[in-house]
């Protein structure tokens, strides 16, 4: 028979801990629903989507109860839209939107991602109206998520694109002010971005994917939390060893549900994301982690490295536990997606120059940072540029998804409840990059994506 | 295909039987029992063969975490799977 303290420790995992499998995300390409007509492009999407997934939120909860282990969110990634879109116009562009959103509320499934554009060595018209369409987009639907990819370690960056996103995300900020700018926290520009991403707000379904797929996503930073704290006082080599193993078993879960949900929805499995994604709740937190390891408070010197053994650790146990991993893999350090992290920025241990900092040696980037309303374009432009160039000089990915909440200034808060969680308004250099940002232009590829 | 259950919380008279009795009625045949009382606090685990389960798994868990609500224990069907993925190369 299994043993005994094996059983209890992942009922205890379950229950105490907070282990839950974040996302059930499958991937749906949507090429086969090109049309010139805009009307017949959204219904062959919209009956594309809707017939795919149709079981994915009922595969889901029977998995759920099968093994007793939550199944957060049940997703949809699809196709970049801009690749689809053809001659779409930014006003079909905002329709097709309105369509993903039916098929979204249609089948039940929390977030619907892929509208979407890959933009990092140059726009075509139909990037053009895409990115057009992202502020409408956004504030007229729920369930939509938006990503840009704006620079590859290969292509370099393109300046033109970023320029473009700060302005949509002031706009995004500005038609959901009465939201507090929710729209901006589905939004995500990218370096480097994966194809088989299961988390939001940048899931897309890449050009190399197959027809349909699934990807999971796996959680668990209260698990990791725990084990480290029953640890005691070990040094960094053990402790390393703590957090592999505890991640194995994590990652063999994701592993698991993969393979089920797979074979239930007779849809290829893709990848088991190895992220640790925190949640608002508390005891479910990347910032608990590193302060359990040892930090007073994240944001103390220390923290990067704290971090970069902690995503280390990660991987090293989860590669084994999955036949496939993929898309961002690494501990996220949203803001106000993770207790710990607010209560840090609250009580001025954490600063944006921190979390940039920390987002050279984990995934995925700036993300759900609030800042204040009135901040200038060019300045949301080179928080992204700074973010985006630590993903290409190091290869890897990042991403920004920033807040301009609307009306607000530093000290305020954001709230938007559920896993979006609350944010208080960071403070931001007051200097001004405009004239860096004007130039526009491509800053080319470093020389190591030179290696044939 | 065999599912593990789980029952831990404050031990009272006869926690065993009523689960028992649940697994009897929906056909759950019990493979093996092991209990520890440590104080008051009792663990129980069981394992039962659900090949003939005469209701969908889902109910038959249902109707545990029921039982459990009702006697205020926390009481678990998992399927087996889970545990050796976890805890077995």
């Amino acid at each position: 028979m299994l043993d005994t303290r094996d059983i209890l420790e992942t009922i205890q995992m379950i229950h105490q801990e907070n282990l839950d499998i974040r996302t059930i995300t499958m991937g749906i390409s949507l090429f086969d629903c090109v049309s010139e007509d805009e009307k017949r492009l959204c219904q062959k999407v919209y009956d594309k989507i809707t017939r795919r997934a149709e079981r994915l939120v009922s595969v889901g909860e029977e998995i759920e109860k099968q093994y007793g282990i939550p199944i957060v969110n049940k997703r949809v990634s699809v196709t970049p839209v801009s690749l689809i879109g053809g001659t779409l116009t930014s006003d079909g562009y905002v329709h097709l939107a309105q369509t993903l959103e039916r098929a979204a509320e249609q089948l039940g499934i929390n977030f619907i991602g892929g509208f979407s554009a890959l933009v990092h060595k140059g726009m075509t018209e139909s990037d053009r109206n895409l990115l057009g369409a992202i502020p409408q987009a956004l504030a007229q639907t729920r369930l939509v998520c938006s990503s840009v990819n704006v620079a590859t370690t290969k292509a370099g960056i393109n300046m033109d694109a970023i320029a473009q996103m700060g302005s949509i995300i002031k706009q995004t900020a500005y038609l959901t002010r009465d939201e507090q700018s929710i729209g901006c926290a589905k939004l995500v520009v990218f370096a480097n971005v994966p194809e088989d991403n299961p988390f939001m707000a940048g899931a897309f379904h890449g050009v190399g994917e197959p027809e349909a797929v699934i990807n999971v996503g796996v959680s668990g930073p209260g698990v990791v939390s725990s084990a480290i704290r029953r640890a005691g006082d070990c040094d960094l080599s053990a402790l390393a060893e703590v957090i592999k193993k505890t991640a194995f078993k994590i990652t063999r879960v994701g592993q698991l549900v993969a393979s089920e949900a797979a074979r239930r929805l007779d849809t290829p499995f893709g990848i088991v994301d190895l992220s640790l994604a925190p949640t608002p709740a508390i005891g479910d937190s990347v910032a608990q982690i590193l302060e359990d390891m040892g930090l007073e408070s994240t944001g103390a010197h220390g923290t990067t490295a704290a971090l970069a053994m902690l995503n280390d650790a990660v991987k090293k146990g989860g590669v084994m536990a999955s036949s496939h991993v993929g898309g961002l893999s690494g501990a996220f350090i949203p803001v106000s997606e993770d207790a710990g992290m607010i209560a840090a920025v609250n009580r001025g241990a954490l600063s944006i120059e921190k979390l940039e900092a920390m987002t050279a040696v984990c995934s995925v980037g700036l993300d759900m940072i609030a800042v204040p309303g009135d901040t200038p374009e060019e300045v949301l432009c080179g928080i992204i540029a700074d973010e985006i160039s630590i993903g290409v000089a190091n290869t890897k990915t990042t991403a920004v998804r920033v807040i301009p909440a609307y009306g607000m200034k530093e000290g305020d808060r954001v709230s938007f409840g559920g896993l979006l969680g609350e944010a208080p308004i960071m403070a931001l250099r007051p200097y001004s990059p405009a004239a860096f940002i004007r130039r526009g232009g491509r800053i080319p590829a470093p020389i190591h994506s030179l290696k044939n | 295909m065999k599912a593990v259950i789980t029952v831990t919380g404050k031990d009272n008279v006869g926690i065993i039987a009523k689960v028992s009795a649940v697994c009897a009625d929906y056909k759950a045949n019990i493979l093996e029992i092991s209990q520890t009382v440590l104080h008051e606090y009792f663990a129980m685990i069981m394992l039962c063969d659900i090949a003939d389960l005469s209701v969908s798994f889902m109910e038959f868990s249902d109707s545990l975490t029921r039982l459990g609500k009702e006697t205020g224990l926390d009481i678990h069907a998992l399927h087996e799977d889970i545990f050796n993925s976890m805890h077995k190369i």
